[in-house]
């Protein structure tokens, strides 16, 4: 199928897509957005996280055929400029978050839809909003440090 | 493989009768994973996000009446005052990603005995809408799961939707045992639904379906609310249980918890009517 759709501001027109393939697989492999990680394919580690309709999705659980008309962003739709980091990932470098770096695009959207509904999170409100992204590397303790340094900012 | 977008439920229903074999999709949690790991290869999938009338939940006498599309964040949000128990349970699934994707259509219609949804639909006695071109009918919804991940939908049926009683004075209470407190399959889970004269109950993830404790329920009904009677409920709800040993827990776990689950949900239950 073709597949019509909004990414990151800009409309997109891809050939070839099967329908059944995830939206993850699209931005990866047909858009050469890789900002999104492909870990569990199954909703599990949030690492491919993105907005549809400005909705916190995992891409890996959107079919590409649902995606027709549809706007998504990513991690790499974030940042104001190619130059300059957005606020949460310039918080995110500050507090040393980022060990492998591979969960940070899913936690960075999380917690760019967190702060866009909450501004202030307590500590409880950041864990639970930021539940579904897994890191394996390390505690999360920078990592709330980088979400509440972030609401701060 | 077809891609079947319908923009409303008459032509959902026209899709279905002329695809039997489309696998419905709305949030992809379940079917997603399916796909990606080449589990299932359907003919079509008949996806359901563009019909409107799936996405809409309204007041109906004496209850209310929610859409198969409505997702979990919006039960949260939109329902939580009405329908405690379906509101909790539903912050135990997933995360916030998940919960914006899958709906109450889904849970029901992967049929799993895990589903966090159902417990509390049971214990309010909920029913199933289901229709085809032939016409819509309400299924009690323990009659409409039959087994692990089976259910009476016909071929060229869709799940329209799901209606809760609502009952004045009504508490409700879920809980859920998992090894954290997201991103978890219930290790089990229990739902208590507490009105006048009458208590509903339901075991999940401890049986080939999700269970009512009958015998409990009759117990409760007319028990005092004291410590002795919520020991007595717990044991009758964990006898009721038919777990098996698994990957999650043992069945002697399964029945342990489950008595402790139902003690305190129930106390809970009883202390918010009293208040």
């Amino acid at each position: 199928m073709r597949l019509t759709c909004v990414v990151n501001g800009e409309p997109r027109e891809i050939d070839g897509v099967w329908e059944g393939e995830s939206l993850l697989y699209v931005l990866r492999e047909r858009m050469q957005l890789p900002g999104s990680k492909n870990a569990c394919e199954q909703g599990e580690c949030g690492s491919c996280s993105v907005y549809l309709d400005d909705v916190l999705v995992c891409s890996c659980l959107v079919a590409a055929g649902q995606v027709e008309g549809r706007t998504v962003t990513t991690v790499e739709g974030l940042a104001p400029t190619e130059d300059e980091l957005h606020p949460i990932q310039a918080a995110f470098v500050e507090a040393g978050a980022v060990q492998c770096g591979f969960c940070t695009p899913g936690l960075i959207v999380a917690t760019h839809d967190l702060l866009a509904r909450n501004p202030s999170p307590s500590d409880a409100e950041i864990r639970e909003a930021l539940a579904g992204n897994l890191c394996r590397c390390t505690g999360y303790e920078k990592i709330l440090d980088a979400v509440r340094s972030a609401a701060e900012a | 493989m077809e891609f079947l977008q319908p923009p409303g439920w008459r032509e959902a229903l026209e899709a279905r009768a002329a695809h039997p074999d489309a696998l419905p999709i709305w949030g992809g949690t379940d079917v997603m994973v399916e796909l990606n790991f080449a589990r299932t290869r359907p003919a079509a999938l008949l996806d359901l996000t563009h019909v409107p009338e799936l996405s809409r939940w309204e007041s109906e006498d004496g209850g209310v009446r929610i859409g198969a599309g409505v997702t979990y964040t919006r039960l949260i949000a939109e329902l939580g005052d009405r329908l405690p128990g379906l509101a909790m349970a539903s912050r135990t699934v997933g995360s916030p990603q998940i919960r914006n994707r899958g709906t109450i259509g889904g849970n029901l219609g992967s049929s799993s005995p895990a589903g966090d949804a159902l417990p509390p639909l049971y214990a309010a006695g909920a029913s199933v809408e289901v229709a085809s071109v032939r016409g819509a009918r309400r299924i009690p919804i323990d009659e409409f799961i039959v087994g692990p991940k089976r259910n009476v939908l016909g071929e060229d049926e869709l799940i329209a939707g799901v209606f809760v009683p609502v009952r004045d004075d009504a508490a409700q209470q879920f809980a859920k045992v998992g090894t954290r407190n997201a991103m978890v399959i219930a290790v089990c889970s229990f739902a208590v639904d507490v009105s006048e004269g009458r208590v509903g109950t339901c075991i999940g993830s401890a049986g080939p379906t999700p269970i009512r404790a009958r015998e409990a329920e009759a117990f409760a009904a007319s028990a005092a609310p004291e410590d002795a009677a919520a020991r007595e409920f717990g044991e009758l709800v964990a006898a009721a249980a038919s777990p098996i040993d698994d990957v999650r827990g043992t069945a002697a776990y399964r029945r342990h918890a489950l008595s402790v689950l139902a003690r305190r949900t129930i106390t809970w239950a009883w202390e918010t009517r009293c208040a």
